[in-house]
């Protein structure tokens, strides 16, 4: 699985695509892969606040719950609905997926994430151990 | 998101260990045990548990322990540390029981099986294994019988699912059409004479419990023919991820959940397979006391109204915010598609129809309490 190279990364497993001021946020694949079939999204209200390593919500499969944590800080525009009725469609599509659309507070935070090939070679060590 | 559990290099592992690996299962720490908890490659939880519900599924369960007792006075013995009454047994009958501390709370729930005219077999969970040998061999001294862990002896594999009796049929000499739920016989499996085949499971569906020999290379060997003569019955391997979900919608305990040290007989709700008017056994007269005093919890089956997955020890609380009782196991039921969970509640809430709320991050999330198991396999 490729790590779309407009993308930015997370080291907690979250991508942010930005677009001018705008940015949509979703989880990894690897994020999918390690939490296996994913049965339950919990994300915020659009006009939330979202801060910059701060928890904005949950994912959950089977087994585990996982907080979901914001890559960069912002204003919610819009949630994808659909992963409340379907978010199997994480599994299918990590990369596509997406969860929020945020309004970017400070695209500064952009530049502390990792680059699709650094974020590939971390997890790469982390799932390596 | 948060990080991923891993495994540490202490634990033990099954004979089928390298098999689960080559497989690509995801492995585990489950009571000290490295388990498969899914193979993401054969299809992930939700189909492995819909494998069982629909078709078959198979596991390693050689995690589980087992004890038999054997000698003139097995009978007074297994009926001295078990709640069930081992009377009853027919020689190749199996009950579902319980082993008690004189508190009337679990030591851990067993499948005792009739072997013989003497002969009994305890089978009992990973995470209890050496304090239930213990036990049953501290507390059975005074009888004249002998009492061995073998435990490590076998590979326990369970063939689960409408399909079991199917696939298995092909694999064994034994005739399965006539071994009912609950029996147990023995015979040649993948060529392997005088094996134990129990038509016993932990999935609320048929199926069967067949104990091998636990070396590696006969271990693979049944393995391997069990999931090739599966293809046409699409078998899957199932880990422990579908087995929980799968005992949760049968509403079938788990040690360190709905039944433990703390929690008595009634509380579980476990009464039918406890014989009060039976000799006298370990825990009786505790449970007579308790009986009277009545019950101050009892476990119910809720269903998740509002959007939200109740887990293992979230509160469940009043429409006030008051705490009235906590959650014992709880996820997604994947053949149901419900939120669902089973939790010790104080009686007055019990009554199903009763709404109450799982405190889930912070926030009441309704709930009701329904009837239970969640899930009755279909009469054939």
């Amino acid at each position: 699985m490729s790590y779309p190279s407009d993308f930015r990364y997370a080291k907690s497993h979250e991508w942010v695509k930005p677009d001018g001021k705008s940015a949509t946020i979703g989880i990894t694949n690897y994020a999918q892969e390690s939490l296996g079939d994913i049965v339950f999204v919990d994300l915020p209200k659009v006009g939330s606040e979202i801060t910059a390593g701060k928890s904005f919500g949950s994912v959950e499969s089977v087994k585990a719950v996982s907080d979901l944590y914001a890559p960069v800080s912002g204003t919610v525009t819009a949630v994808n609905d659909e992963l409340a009725k379907s978010p199997e469609n994480i599994n299918k599509d990590a990369h596509g997926a997406w969860m929020l659309k945020l309004d970017a507070k400070n695209p500064e935070e952009l530049k502390s994430l990792l680059s699709a090939a650094d974020y590939e070679k971390f997890v790469a060590e982390e799932g390596g151990h | 998101m948060s990080a991923v559990e891993t495994t540490s290099p202490t634990l033990r592992k099954t004979a089928l260990n390298a098999v689960h690996r080559q497989m690509g299962a995801k492995m585990v720490d489950f009571n000290g045990w490295e388990m498969p908890v899914e193979y993401p490659s054969a299809g992930g939880i939700l189909a492995e548990h819909n494998a069982v519900r629909t078709g078959v599924g198979i596991f390693d369960v050689s995690h589980m322990g087992d004890i038999r007792l054997q000698g003139p006075q097995a009978l007074n013995a297994v009926q001295h540390i078990s709640m069930n009454d081992a009377a009853r047994l027919a020689i190749g009958q199996a009950q579902y029981s319980a082993l008690l501390y004189p508190q009337g709370t679990f030591v851990d729930d067993v499948i005792v099986h009739r072997l013989g005219d003497d002969e009994y077999l305890l089978v009992i969970n990973a995470g209890t294994r050496e304090k239930d040998f213990s036990w049953v061999r501290d507390n059975t001294r005074e009888f004249d019988c002998k009492v061995e862990n073998l435990s490590d002896d076998f590979t326990q594999i369970a063939i689960q699912g409408p399909r079991a009796v199917d696939l298995l049929q092909r694999l064994t000499n034994a005739n399965l059409a006539a071994i009912k739920f609950y029996w147990v016989t023995s015979g040649t499996v993948c060529g392997l004479k005088e094996i134990l085949i129990a038509r016993t499971g932990y999935t609320a569906e048929d199926g069967f419990e067949i104990y091998i020999p636990a070396d590696e290379q006969t271990s693979a060997m049944v393995w391997n023919k069990i999931l090739e003569a599966g293809k046409e019955f699409g078998a899957l391997p199932c880990g422990l991820g579908a087995r929980n979900t799968l005992r949760l919608e049968g509403k079938l305990p788990l040690y360190g959940h709905e039944i433990s040290d703390t929690i008595n007989v009634w509380e579980a709700g476990l009464d039918r397979f406890c014989k009060m008017e039976k000799s006298e056994f370990i825990g009786c007269e505790a449970l007579e006391k308790a009986k009277a005093a009545g019950l101050k919890r009892t476990l119910v089956g809720l269903e998740m109204v509002e959007r939200g997955i109740a887990r293992d020890g979230y509160k469940v609380l009043d429409d006030g915010g008051r705490e009235i009782g906590y959650v014992t196991s709880g996820s997604y039921a994947p053949f149901l598609k419900k939120n669902i969970a089973l939790a010790y509640v104080r009686p007055e809430f019990s009554n199903i129809g009763s709404t109450v709320k799982v405190e889930i991050r912070g926030q009441g999330v309704k709930a009701q309490v329904v009837p239970t198991p969640f899930y009755k396999r279909p009469k054939k």
